[in-house]
This record gives C-alpha cells, sequence and structure tokens, in this order.
C-alpha cells in the first residue's frame, strides 16, 4: 500500500472517531492529579539522571553539523513541561536552520512555543519541570565540530552563554539588575568570558561597546544604575551586554515590544547595524509581522508548538503557504491599505496539555480538506527554500518528513 | 514683560472650537484641557513642581465617529481619558459632553451622567474581579442605574453578552476560566450594558495576540454601527488606529500636535513628529524601502518641558523661534489642525521674530547681571 492510500485511510478513520468524541473538561480528580504527580516525579528524575550521565561523556554531547555554514540547527527537538494538569507538549519537534550572518525571525502567537525555543538553546528552562526530552539542537563551535546543547553540562553551558550564544529580553528593566551600576553589570560578562584581562583592559571593553550601542554619554551612564536610564536607553545596555563578547548568535526575544514605536525604529536599526559589524547571526523573536519583514533574511511561523512554514522573508511575505500564515496577514491592519473588516481566524489555539492527532489548525481552518484529519501533516517543500507542514501540497511538493514526538510513557518504560 | 509675551502664545487660543459644543452633532468637545500633578518635596507636602501631564489639549468628537489618539508612552493619552470620564479631576479647561461642561455638574448629577460613558481599560487580566462571576461583573452596574426594571434584568444581560458574541452559560463561570479575548469581550459587554453614547477605549488590543485583537476591532466596529456609539481610541499601534479611526489626534508630551481625519493625515502628516512616527511604523512587506525617520534621543521629561516647542529638542526642523515660543494649535488646512512653527503665515512669523529678538536681549541682559 503507498503512502498516500494509507494517509486516506487513517484520515477517514479518523474522522469518524472525531464524532463519538468524548466530554472535554477541564476538571481533574483527585486520583488522576495524584496519579500525573506521581508519574512527573518519575519521569523527571529519570530524565535528569539520564542528562547527568550524559553529561560525564563528552563524546555524548559532541556531534557534527549538518550543514557548516549554520550557526545553530534545530533537530526535530522536544520541549515538554510536566506540570500538575498533564505533560504540555510546548515544542514538539521543530526543526530549523540558522545560517551564519543572518537573520531569522520566529514569528507566532503567544503560547506557541517561540520562547521556548530559545530558552531550551539557552538551556535556561525550569527544570526539573521543563525538560528537552528528545531531538537534537547543534550550535556549531567554528572549529568543524559542534555541541548538541541538549545533553551539554551545565558547567559548558555556563562558558557558551553569553560567549557564542547570548540573549536580548523583552523587559530590560528586569533583566538588568537595580542595584548595580550599569558599568558593573557590563564588565561582568566581559571579566567571566575573558580571565585574563586587567580591570582596565575591562573598563575599555565596557566603554567601547557603550559606544558602539549609540550611548553618547558614556562616561556618566558607565556609573548610573538601570532606573536613571529611559526604556531605549535600558535596552541599548542590554544589547551592550548581549554583544560583549561577540557571540556567533544573538537570541532577540520580544527586544521591542516593551518600547514605542520611535524607539523600536531605533534599536531596530542599531541591531542591524551591530549584526554586520560583528560578524553574528540573530533569531528574532517576535509576534509583529512588521518588525519581521524589515529586520530577517528566513522567517519561522510557528502554531502551537510545531513549525508550520519556514522560508525567507519573500516566500512568507509574498507567498505565504499555510492557512494560518495567510490568516495572519490578513488580520493585522496595514497603514495605507483600507479594509472593511479585518479577517479573524475562528476560534482559538487547541488546549497545549490535550492536543488533537490530527492537524492543529484544521478546526480553526477554512481549507482544510479530508487529509486534514489524518495524521499531523509532514513538512512538504514547495520550492527551494520554502517548506510547509499543510496537505494541500501534499500531491505537489516533496514530502520532507513528519515531526517526531516523544511518546513520554513509553521513554520511562523503555 | 517677557512672561506675559510668552503667555500670549499660549497653544491654545480661544478662538479656536469657539462654541463647538453648542453643536448638537459634537458630542465630545475638549477646549484647553490641562491636568498637572504636583511633585510634593518629601517632608513639609509643599509643591516643588509640576508634571505636566496634559498641557492645554482641545478636539471634537462628532457623534458616532471614532477618534484615535497616538503617541509614546508618556505622553498623556491615558491622562486625558480619565479627566474627560472625571476619574481624576482637570486643572485647567473645559470637556463638553452632549453641551453639558461635565466639570460643573454636581456628585449626584455626574451619578446619573456616567451610564453615558464608559470605559474599557487596557489589560481584561487586572481589571476583572476574579471573586465575581461574569453575569454578575456585566450586570453590577445595570442594576445600581436601574438600566431595566427587575424582570427584564436576565434577559437583558444575556442579549448584551450575545451581541459581544459571549454566549448565555458563560454567566456563571469566572474571568479566570476565560481567554485573553474572551475577557475582553467581557470588559466590552460591562461597558455596552449601560448603554452608552460614548465609550473610552484606553489600549484594548494592546495586550492580546494579532488574531485575537482583528477579532475585538471588528466586535467594536460592529457594536458601533449597531449602536451608533461614540468612541474614543487611545493606541500606541498607528495601524489599528488607522484602521478603526474616524480622526485621528497625535500628542507628544501633554500637547496635541495634529489633529485631523485621518485619510488626509496619513497621507499627509504635517507635524515632523507625525512624519518621525509614522515613517516608524513597521511595514509587513520585505520589499517595502524603509526611509525610516529615526529620531534622536527620547521624550523629555513632562516635569520639566523643554522652552518653546515641546519637540523642538528633537526635531529635524527646528528653527530659532521654536527654542522659545510655544507654537499655536492652528487650522493649517480646512478641519486639519497642527501645532507648529513651519507653518505660521508670514505675518504671524514676522511678530514672532519680534518676540525671540526682545526675548534674547532680556536673556542676555540676565547673563551679564549675574556675572
Amino acid at each position: 500500500m503507498s503512502e498516500k492510500e494509507e494517509l486516506k485511510k487513517t484520515s477517514a478513520k479518523a474522522a469518524s472517531g472525531a464524532k463519538e468524541g468524548k466530554k472535554k473538561t477541564s476538571y481533574i480528580s483527585a486520583k488522576d492529579s495524584r496519579r500525573i504527580t506521581k508519574f512527573n516525579r518519575k519521569i523527571t528524575k529519570k530524565l535528569e539522571n539520564d542528562r547527568e550521565e550524559a553529561g560525564k561523556d563528552p563524546a555524548s554531547y559532541t556531534t557534527k553539523m549538518r550543514d557548516p555554514n549554520n550557526v545553530v540547527e534545530f533537530d526535530n527537538m522536544c520541549t515538554y513541561f510536566f506540570s500538575d494538569v498533564g505533560t504540555v507538549k510546548a515544542v514538539d519537534g521543530i526543526s530549523f536552520d540558522v545560517p551564519k550572518c543572518s537573520t531569522v525571525g520566529v514569528v507566532g502567537e503567544s503560547g506557541c512555543g517561540k520562547s521556548v525555543t530559545s530558552l531550551s538553546l539557552m538551556q535556561l528552562l525550569q527544570r526539573p519541570a521543563g525538560q528537552t526530552v528528545g531531538g537534537e539542537i547543534r550550535l556549531n563551535m567554528g572549529d568543524g565540530t559542534a555541541l548538541n546543547i541538549v545533553n551539554t553540562p551545565v558547567e559548558k553551558m555556563q562558558e557558551l552563554r553569553g560567549n557564542y550564544i547570548s540573549m536580548i529580553f523583552q523587559e530590560p528593566m528586569t533583566a538588568l539588575n537595580p542595584v548595580f551600576r550599569i558599568g558593573r553589570q557590563v564588565n561582568e560578562v566581559i571579566e567571566l568570558h575573558n580571565p585574563e584581562m586587567t580591570e582596565e583592559e575591562v573598563k575599555a571593553r565596557t566603554m567601547e561597546m557603550l559606544e558602539l550601542v549609540g550611548i553618547a554619554n558614556k562616561e556618566g551612564v558607565y556609573e548610573m544604575y538601570p532606573h536613571e536610564l529611559s526604556g531605549g536607553m535600558r535596552q541599548r545596555i542590554c544589547i551592550a551586554i548581549a554583544l560583549a563578547c561577540r557571540p556567533g548568535l544573538i537570541i532577540a526575544d520580544e527586544p521591542t515590544t516593551a518600547l514605542d514605536v520611535t524607539i523600536q525604529a531605533q534599536i531596530l536599526d542599531l541591531l542591524q547595524n551591530l549584526k554586520d559589524k560583528i560578524n553574528s547571526s540573530i533569531m528574532l523573536i517576535t509576534h509583529d509581522l512588521g518588525v519581521v519583514a524589515g529586520m530577517a533574511d528566513y522567517v519561522v511561523v510557528m502554531y502551537a508548538g510545531r513549525v508550520i512554514e519556514k522560508g525567507t522573508a519573500d516566500d512568507i511575505f509574498h507567498h505565504p503557504a499555510h492557512p494560518y500564515t495567510i490568516g495572519l496577514m490578513k488580520s493585522k491592519p496595514v497603514v495605507g491599505k483600507k479594509v472593511d473588516a479585518l479577517y479573524n481566524i475562528p476560534g482559538s489555539v487547541p488546549n497545549p496539555v490535550d492536543m488533537p492527532n490530527y492537524c492543529y489548525f484544521r478546526d480553526r481552518c477554512e481549507m482544510h480538506c479530508e487529509h486534514c484529519s489524518g495524521k499531523y501533516p509532514p513538512e512538504i517543500r514547495i520550492s527551494d527554500t520554502h517548506v510547509v507542514s499543510c496537505y494541500r501540497f501534499f500531491e505537489t511538493g516533496e514530502v520532507l518528513g513528519y515531526p517526531k514526538t516523544v511518546d513520554v510513557e513509553g521513554l520511562l518504560n523503555g | 514683560m517677557a512672561e506675559t509675551t510668552v503667555q500670549a502664545h499660549d497653544a491654545y487660543s480661544a478662538e479656536l472650537f469657539r462654541d463647538a459644543e453648542k453643536n448638537p452633532e459634537n458630542l465630545l468637545v475638549v477646549k484647553n484641557l490641562k491636568k498637572y500633578f504636583p511633585i510634593k518635596s518629601s517632608f513639609f507636602k509643599v509643591t516643588v513642581g509640576n508634571v505636566k501631564a496634559v498641557d492645554g489639549v482641545s478636539f471634537i468628537i462628532k457623534k458616532g465617529t471614532t477618534m484615535g489618539l497616538v503617541g509614546e508612552s508618556g505622553c498623556g493619552k491615558s491622562t486625558i481619558g480619565r479627566t474627560i470620564l472625571r476619574l481624576i479631576e482637570k486643572t485647567e479647561g473645559e470637556v463638553f459632553f452632549n453641551g453639558e461642561d461635565i466639570f460643573k455638574l454636581s456628585k449626584s448629577e455626574l451619578r446619573a451622567h456616567r451610564p453615558n460613558i464608559q470605559i474599557i481599560f487596557q489589560d481584561p487580566y487586572s481589571s476583572l474581579s476574579p471573586r465575581i462571576p461574569v453575569g454578575e461583573i456585566i450586570g453590577e452596574a445595570v442594576r445600581e442605574h436601574n438600566i431595566v426594571p427587575k424582570d427584564e434584568f436576565d434577559d437583558y444581560i444575556t442579549r448584551v453578552m450575545e451581541a459581544c458574541g459571549l454566549a448565555e452559560y458563560h454567566k456563571d463561570r469566572y474571568p479566570h476560566e476565560f481567554s485573553g479575548g474572551q475577557r475582553q469581550r467581557i470588559c466590552i459587554a460591562r461597558a455596552l450594558a449601560l448603554n452608552p453614547d460614548f465609550i473610552l477605549c484606553d489600549e484594548p488590543v494592546s495586550a492580546l495576540d494579532v488574531s485575537i485583537q482583528a477579532q475585538i476591532i471588528n466586535l467594536l466596529r460592529d457594536l458601533q454601527r449597531e449602536f451608533g456609539l461614540t468612541y474614543l481610541f487611545i493606541s500606541h499601534d498607528l495601524s489599528v488606529v488607522e484602521h478603526i479611526s474616524d480622526t485621528v489626534g497625535v500628542m507628544y508630551l501633554g500637547n496635541l500636535v495634529e489633529f485631523a481625519a485621518t485619510e488626509p493625515l496619513f497621507a499627509k502628516p504635517l507635524h515632523p513628529y507625525t512624519k518621525a512616527l509614522f515613517s516608524a511604523i513597521p511595514v509587513p512587506d520585505p520589499d517595502y524601502k524603509m526611509n525610516r525617520i529615526i529620531l534622536e534621543g527620547s521624550i523629555p521629561s513632562p516635569a520639566n518641558p523643554p522652552s518653546g516647542c515641546k519637540f523642538h529638542t528633537r526635531c529635524r526642523d527646528c528653527m530659532e523661534v521654536c527654542k522659545y515660543v510655544s507654537p499655536d494649535f492652528a487650522e493649517v488646512e480646512p478641519e486639519h489642525y497642527c501645532a507648529c512653527h513651519l507653518y505660521n503665515s508670514p505675518s504671524r512669523s514676522a511678530e514672532l521674530a519680534k518676540v525671540v529678538a526682545e526675548m534674547k536681549r532680556q536673556e542676555a541682559q540676565k547673563a551679564e547681571g549675574k556675572k
């Protein structure tokens, strides 16, 4: 039986099963609650032990990049949270690459797993509840080897954070420490990663960084506390801290959401210029399509923990293929384009604890077909750079493969 | 001497919007509204200065239309809204609602007036009481103000909820059981239940996701058509404001710098700040050539605003006169108001040049006196 025939069969089966439907309720009985807690304790203990074992042997976390021109490769990465109401599959089998010296925009609504992706890459997940349970994140070390971030021990991660990957957070006020002066906070990063530098050298470097991010009064700002600065200035300081060790990848997690439009323009301009100056890549996480269009070379669209579409900015903005991307574009008012009523995507995101086994977007989709009730759609290549997960292209495109999910129950037993 | 000259060039001119409140088409007329928040010294509680949150703002909202109010954070958008609702008292100026000065209303009159003007807050997570079921949240004020007879109460609440896209069985649920978009619907239903003429929307969509934003914006528009509502829509998202508004006011540091109908304003902004603001809007099109006007620095403190035109410290077209005299808020083109010296008439420019020369002379004198 060919794959396509098989698919038709399963989709028919699933459609009939969906009709029966069980009663959905958010109520959890005490018995269920105890079962979940017990399971969570067991699985997190096992995962923590596995990680410790893997961390002891460098061979288990050194790998090779698939393409040496990438800074980071996500390969079927799964990050789950073992919460009291069940396992939340925040990120479930995503794959995309961040090429050298380019900007990759990750777009999606809140709760779609954008931030969890970046936190997994930094290994900043709230453990033990949050765990990267499967797949690989490969970080290019620049000397032909790569590290698999998933298994890298914490001590090794400390060398990488700030040095190879660094992060700019959404809220500059909470990212900076209110009780230390700006100078000290920038110095800290440089001192930590360059222990051989003298105090004067560190200060000189800090000054250089402050100048780089466009702070005119650098001597004054060096001695200031964060509360003395405006939001835009604080975000500049955060950028200075992130860039202090010239990392290969900067993760900007909604860097301008807390800022005003005019300040946003300043910060985006700054980021774009700095990226070229220090030859690094940016992973720009945002929900604002306008920001992505202005900055990104490649765009990854996420929905409910999965990548549903990826391609160059041109692919995504001019030839969006996934119904969700199309809907998202239409639902945002654009200055200069008058429409009578905005398109709205009906319904809302499915409950992350209890994801359906068909396409997550089917129930909100106006273009769904019979295939859509079957398995979650595979990644389908529709042009050289453009990949989409939607059955509408199943016949025409080249099927790359289904996202791999991890069976947590099986993990415990096997 | 210099003081009096500057006073004469206050941003507000008495001629502007004269008798506008007598026109029944104008639902809301705001004239030279000012709101200063005193800064108290720590010990004796002596007022040592003022934060000029709103400093002379005038505009008109016609019945059944939407006015958008945009500007950076801290420019006084929300303060205007709250003053119009008389949630906080004004410092100076007048606000006419249906031809009635709302600051002259007594306590009981104000209470009777309240159902006419309602507000939707920015954050639906903190503006709903977590301990009250939704039906009661919506119905509480209805009962207090005796909007409907007792026996029709339940049906009325159901009807209002249905108009806002909520179902009847939601009545007994609590706010935490709802998603952000649905909570905002509850807030809208609460405002709508009092059968108001005017709703102040204070950033109603900024806390929501893009796809949910579209739902709420469409809902607001549908309700406007159905019930003939008038909105003041405060937002910092210019694309949303352009979509929903009929007229737009642009604010900078407590002043309204430009006020016009949406289309001419977006097609041809006059004030340099408006131009910079519009150029900074991110456009979701990678081929769009960004021709951004990047403003230097950030918004000055409203406790100590720059002299003259408040925008002159960041303005590309700053002239000598801008540093000394604040510009008039004048009708530059028909129904297009702007406060900028670039659009002064030649006679006005000549007049101002004299004032500036006089002020400079006095400044020089003072400096010499100090030596």
